[in-house]
């Protein structure tokens, strides 16, 4: 164990030290438009818009990577069941975003501190942006791209809490708080900050740059308020209370799951530069670091705390240092985004094993601990970490402190909201299935058929055969 | 007169064993994927921190008919050839067969073998 420690702590080491070197010798702020004054203003703003949407295709590529991952640490008889919220928290989510979530979220100019509301539908879907306009610093993106960007981060809130809630959750159910997440509670959410609310107009305003907060906090939180409102899985905790493992059924499929989200966080956080600026590169650098150091960081603690190298928990583990990362992806350098994502790694695994040990709360792909408690350390990390404003950075405590009521808030109004939800759900009988159903699996139950379908064409099949012998 | 050998072997050992017995001339054998207990217990598996237990262990159950005077060198070549000393190598018994027919050609006895 005394070696195996070294050993990590020399690794640690040596990354820190490569890192600390001067690696962004620029010349450019990348911070700064590299194009301006010497490239076509029209170009430039053709050139962001078609970048925000490549970006929002990789983002709603990880609704494939959410699903891969939670289809397989559970088991086999709810796979079609995972994958169907999966399909309809986007379907359905982006469509009640476009109704009415849009309009909460980015009440325009004159919207609400705390809540405000633009109207419903997509007003200005058709329209462009002015060259005069953004050459004198306005919004480069059109109203439609903004909205497909956008719809994408509220459908990837909306899917994280499936996987906390799977194996005993209503169907009916889940489309009730995909409504509810989608319309309402992640909105309000990101109209204090994104969308120009109280959070954005603090002195020290809050840094949550493609949102360890407003979108991995509040699906997170969400997810635990669920799982708590459902209570655990039959089986998973002992007459003793101790809580017994219910191996998923494909880790092949949930790491494969951890690349496409991997691949997708590409999108998520590079494209919340909301320009095809020489920032993206940067961002993308410090993005791949802080997934490659939470991953790390997860197998050590994984393998020390655990006594192996625990595989689901390593990709735990990446997306852990992906989410922490968000925040802070704009205001640091590389050595702040390794240490971020370290620092999510080792706390995932202990976070997942306080939550079903200590809390008992059964989340069986560990989405509170990696989207709530990560979320919750990216915002910290920016306020530590932030390279002009970072408290260990000499920046002072101002934005540690706008980060820490930022993430309290946030903590606070997703765990009222989303509770109520769910115990009204619960309450009105429509939250869990019955004891027999979940026995059974939720792809028979609730869909009909089994995700894994049985050859009804197979030779060994009795039907089958005598069609065959008659044809 | 004909006998059955059936031995429950490691799964990781039947090639060979399979080889073995083809050594000695043994035309043709049945095999099983099967589970089970023996002195061995089962073992403990974790997941994402939790332990579990595995009741039954995956074992192979490997079935020849031979003539009567060949069952002792094809059990003592399975239990060559399947050793491995450490707990879990398995088991054999053999067992006397009543009556044995070839389905192709209705032949019986030791020409159906």
């Amino acid at each position: 164990m005394r070696q195996k420690l070294l050993l990590g702590g020399g690794v640690v080491a040596a990354i820190l030290l490569l890192t600390a070197a001067p690696a962004l010798a620029q010349d450019v702020d990348p911070y700064e438009r590299f194009a301006e004054g010497s490239g076509d203003l029209a170009q430039t703003i053709v050139l962001d818009n078609i970048f925000i949407f490549i970006a929002g295709v990789l983002v709603f590529f990880m609704q494939a990577g959410f699903a891969l991952v939670e289809c397989g640490l559970t088991r086999a008889k709810n796979a079609a069941n995972i994958f169907m919220k999966n399909l309809m928290d986007a379907c359905l989510g982006v469509l009640v975003f476009a109704a009415v979530g849009w309009g909460i979220a980015y009440p325009g100019g004159d919207g609400g501190q705390f809540f405000g509301f633009a109207g419903f539908g997509i007003p200005g879907w058709d329209s462009f942006p002015d060259p005069a306009e953004v050459a004198a610093g306005g919004y480069p993106l059109g109203v439609s791209v903004d909205f497909f960007f956008q719809a994408a981060f509220a459908a990837t809130a909306a899917t994280i809490v499936s996987g906390a809630v799977a194996e005993r959750t209503k169907f009916v159910g889940y489309l009730a708080y995909t409504v509810v997440i989608t319309g309402l509670i992640y909105p309000i959410v990101v109209g204090w900050n994104w969308g120009g609310g109280w959070l954005s107009t603090l002195d020290t305003p809050f840094v949550d740059f493609a949102g360890s907060g407003l979108v991995h906090m509040v699906g997170g939180v969400a997810a635990f308020m669920g799982a708590l409102a459902l209570g655990p899985r039959i089986g998973k905790y002992g007459a003793d209370g101790k809580p017994r493992a219910i191996p998923g059924h494909s880790i092949p499929l949930a790491i494969t799951g951890v690349f496409i989200l991997f691949i997708g966080w590409f999108g998520f956080n590079p494209g919340s530069e909301l320009a095809a600026d020489m920032a993206v590169p940067v961002i993308a650098l410090l993005t791949l670091l802080a997934g490659m150091a939470g991953g790390t960081l997860a197998m050590a603690t994984s393998w020390i705390v655990l006594k192996k190298p625990d595989v689901s928990m390593t990709g735990n583990g990446v997306l852990a240092g992906l989410v922490a990362i968000c925040s802070g992806v704009g205001a640091m350098d590389p050595l702040g985004a390794i240490i971020t994502g370290a620092v999510a790694g080792a706390l995932v695994v202990l976070a997942v094993l306080f939550i079903e040990r200590v809390v008992k709360v059964d989340d069986p792909v560990g989405a509170s601990a990696l989207h709530g408690v990560c979320g919750f350390w990216g915002l910290l990390a920016t306020g530590l970490l932030a390279t002009d404003d970072g408290l260990l950075m000499g920046g002072g405590a101002d934005l540690f402190i706008t980060q820490l009521i930022g993430g309290v808030a946030i903590l606070a109004f997703v765990a009222v909201t989303a509770g109520i939800l769910f115990f009204a759900l619960k309450a009105a009988g429509i939250l869990r299935v019955s004891a027999e159903d979940e026995m059974i699996g939720l792809d028979l139950t609730e869909h009909g058929a089994p995700g894994y379908g049985p050859d009804l064409l197979s030779e060994s099949n009795p039907a089958a055969a005598s069609t065959m012998a008659s044809a | 007169m004909l006998h059955l050998v059936t031995a429950i072997i490691k799964p990781h050992m039947l090639e060979s064993v399979k080889d073995a017995l083809k050594g000695v001339g043994v035309q043709g054998i049945t095999v099983t994927e099967v589970k089970g207990f023996g002195r061995q217990g089962g073992h403990t598996e974790t997941y994402r921190g939790a332990e579990y237990k595995i009741d039954f262990v995956p074992k192979v159950k490997i079935e020849v008919v031979v003539p009567s005077d060949e069952a002792e060198k094809v059990a003592d070549t399975i239990l060559q050839s399947a050793q491995t000393g450490k707990i879990g190598d398995g088991k054999i018994w053999i067992t006397a067969v009543d009556r044995i027919v070839r389905i192709r050609t209705g032949e019986m006895g030791a020409d159906a073998v």
